[in-house]
C-alpha cells in the first residue's frame, strides 16, 4: 500500500475517534445540564406530590411480582449450588450464613436493581420519549407546567426511594425461598435456618448494601428520564431511547456496584 | 376586534405579539432569518409557506419553548428571549397554543387533559374544575366525549379538545399550529368555524401557521407568506392576490 493511502487511512481513523470523543463530551454535557434542571426542579416548590406518588405506586406495583420471583429464583440457585460446595469441604452448617450474607449484601440489591432496570427504565425511556415526539412535553411546558418537576423529578424520586423497598421484598423471597430449597434437601425449621443464618449479621452488613440501591435507583431514573426526554424522530427514536435506557441504566449499575461494595467495605468493616 | 385587513394600531397600545429581526438555526441549518411581524390586539395573522420553511418554529420561538439567536420576541410587551423561566411560565399562562397533531396527553382521559392546565394554575375545587372542564369541552361541541381516550378520538376531535384545553387558562393570544392539517376538507372548515367563533367570543389575538391557503383566508385579518426561512410578503389577501412575485403566484395557483 502507497504511503499516502496509509496516511490517508490513519487520518480518517484520527478523524473519526475525534468525532466519536466530541460526541461522547456532549453527551455528558448535556446529562450534567439535564441533572441540573432536575436538581433545580425537584428542590425549588411547587412539589408535584399527586404525581410522585401516581410514580411511586406505578413503579411499586409493576416491579414487586418481578423483583420478588427474581428474588425467590436467586434463593434457590444460591442455597443449591452454595450447598453443594459446602458439602465437599464439610461446612454444611455453614449454609444459611452464608446464603442469607450473600442475598442481603449482594444479590438482593443487585438482581433487585437489574431487575426494576429492565422493566422500569425501559417503560420510563419509551413514555418520555413517546410524549417527546409527539410533542406531549412541548404542549406541557406551553400550558406552564415544567416538565422537569412534573415529570423528570417525581419519576427519578420515585425510582430512587422504591429500589431499597423492592430490595427488602427480594431479600425476603430469597431467604424464604433458600431455606425451602434447603429445606427439600434435608428438612429445617425455618426458625433455626433464621437464627443461623443472621447470628452474625450486623446493621453494617444490611443497611449500607440495602440503601445503596438508592444510588441504583437514581441512576435509573436519570438515565431513562435523560434518554427519554432527548427521544427525536418518531418511533424509531422511541424504541432507541427504550433500549439505550436499559443498557445504559443496566452498565452504569454494575460499574456503579463495583464502587460502592469498595467504598462500603472501606467506610463499614 | 378589528376588520379583516387592519394593520395592528399602534396608539392603541403595544400589539401582544412583536417579533424583530429573529433568526434561528438548527446546527448547521438555517430555519428563520431576520423575520419581523406584528400581531395587533383581536387580530389573527396567518402564517402561510411551504412544508419545512420553519413555520411551526416561528410559533414555538413566541412561546419560549425554543431559543432564538438573535432577535427580539415580545409577548404582551415582554421579551420572551430574556425572561426567567418563572417569569415565561406567568407569559405563557396567557398564551394558548394548538399544537398540530394536538399533543393530548395520551394517558390521560379528555376531561383529564382540559382539566390539566387548570388544576396546576387555578385552586379551585374538583367540582369546579369539572364545571369549567365540561363549559370548555361544551364550547367546542365534545362534552359527550368527556371520558374517552385521545387514540379513541378522530384527528378532526383530537383538535377540538386540543383547542378546548388551549383555552383553559383564558389566553389573550392563541397560537394554531396547522389548525386544518390531515383533516377532510368538512371536518378542516368545522375546525375553521370554530376558530373564527371563539375569536369573536373571546377577542383573541391569534398567529394560524397553515399551507392551507383557504384556511388562512378563512380565519385571518392578514397573511404573511414565508419562503426559505424568510417573510416574502406581508398584507391582506387581496394584497396576496395582486403580487407579481412567482413564488406567490406559485403558491396561490398551487391551492
Amino acid at each position: 500500500m502507497p504511503y499516502s493511502d496509509t496516511l490517508l487511512d490513519q487520518t480518517k481513523a484520527l478523524a473519526a475517534i475525534l468525532a466519536w470523543l466530541v460526541k461522547l463530551f456532549e453527551w455528558f454535557g448535556n446529562l450534567a445540564l439535564f441533572c441540573g434542571r432536575l436538581i433545580r426542579s425537584a428542590v425549588l416548590p411547587p412539589y408535584e406530590i399527586r404525581e410522585f406518588v401516581h410514580q411511586f405506586d406505578e413503579l411499586g406495583s409493576k416491579s414487586l411480582p418481578l423483583v420478588a420471583l427474581a428474588g425467590a429464583a436467586t434463593g434457590v440457585v444460591l442455597t443449591l449450588s452454595t450447598r453443594d460446595s459446602l458439602i465437599r469441604f464439610g461446612a454444611k452448617s455453614f449454609l444459611p450464613a452464608v446464603v442469607i450474607f450473600s442475598i442481603i449484601k449482594e444479590s438482593g440489591p443487585i438482581i433487585t436493581a437489574l431487575v426494576v432496570s429492565g422493566r422500569a427504565a425501559a417503560g420510563i425511556g419509551a413514555e418520555l420519549g413517546a410524549m417527546k415526539v409527539t410533542e406531549q412535553v412541548d404542549a406541557m411546558e406551553a400550558s406552564a407546567v415544567d416538565p422537569y418537576k412534573f415529570l423528570v423529578a417525581t419519576r427519578v424520586l420515585a425510582c430512587m426511594l422504591m429500589l431499597p423497598l423492592l430490595t427488602l421484598v427480594a431479600d425476603f423471597f430469597g431467604i424464604l425461598m433458600g431455606w425451602l430449597a434447603n429445606t427439600a434437601a434435608e428438612p429445617i425449621s425455618l426458625q433455626l435456618f433464621i437464627h443461623a443464618g443472621f447470628k452474625n449479621v450486623t446493621f453494617n452488613d444490611f443497611l449500607p448494601a440495602t440503601l445503596k440501591t438508592i444510588v441504583f435507583g437514581l441512576l435509573i431514573g436519570v438515565i431513562s428520564c435523560f434518554q427519554g426526554m432527548n427521544a427525536r424522530g418518531g418511533t424509531q427514536g422511541v424504541e432507541r431511547a427504550a433500549t439505550n435506557s436499559v443498557v445504559l441504566a443496566s452498565l452504569l449499575i454494575i460499574l456503579a456496584d463495583v464502587l460502592l461494595v469498595r467504598l462500603i467495605l472501606v467506610f463499614f468493616s | 376586534m378589528p376588520t379583516k385587513g387592519a394593520k395592528p394600531d399602534s396608539k392603541k397600545g403595544t400589539p401582544p405579539v412583536q417579533v424583530q429581526s429573529l433568526s434561528k438555526s438548527f446546527g448547521n441549518q438555517v430555519v428563520l432569518k431576520e423575520i419581523s411581524l406584528e400581531v395587533g390586539p383581536g387580530e389573527t395573522l396567518a402564517v402561510l409557506g411551504r412544508s419545512g420553511t420553519g413555520k411551526s418554529v416561528l410559533l414555538k420561538l413566541i412561546i419560549g419553548l425554543h431559543k432564538p439567536e438573535s432577535g427580539s420576541i415580545r409577548v404582551n410587551g415582554e421579551d420572551v428571549t430574556k425572561l426567567k423561566m418563572k417569569e415565561l411560565n406567568e407569559v405563557r399562562k396567557k398564551v394558548g397554543f394548538l399544537f398540530q397533531q394536538a399533543a393530548l396527553y395520551d394517558s390521560l382521559t379528555i376531561e383529564e387533559n382540559v382539566g390539566f392546565p387548570l388544576r396546576r394554575h387555578f385552586s379551585m375545587s374538583d367540582e369546579e374544575s369539572r364545571k369549567r372542564v365540561r363549559e370548555l369541552l361544551a364550547s367546542v361541541g365534545m362534552e359527550k366525549d368527556a371520558h374517552k381516550l385521545p387514540g379513541e378520538l378522530s384527528g378532526g376531535m383530537q383538535k377540538r379538545v386540543g383547542l378546548a384545553r388551549a383555552l383553559a387558562l383564558e389566553p389573550d393570544i392563541m397560537l394554531f399550529d396547522e389548525p386544518t392539517a390531515g383533516l377532510d376538507p368538512i371536518t378542516a372548515a368545522e375546525i375553521d368555524d370554530l376558530i373564527l367563533r371563539l375569536q369573536k367570543e373571546r377577542h383573541m389575538s391569534s398567529v394560524v401557521v397553515t399551507h392551507d391557503i383557504h384556511s388562512a383566508r378563512a380565519v385571518s385579518d392578514r397573511v404573511a407568506l414565508m419562503r426559505d426561512g424568510q417573510l416574502l410578503i406581508e398584507g391582506t389577501f387581496e394584497d396576496l392576490q395582486k403580487s407579481r412575485d412567482p413564488f406567490v403566484m406559485r403558491f396561490l395557483d398551487g391551492s
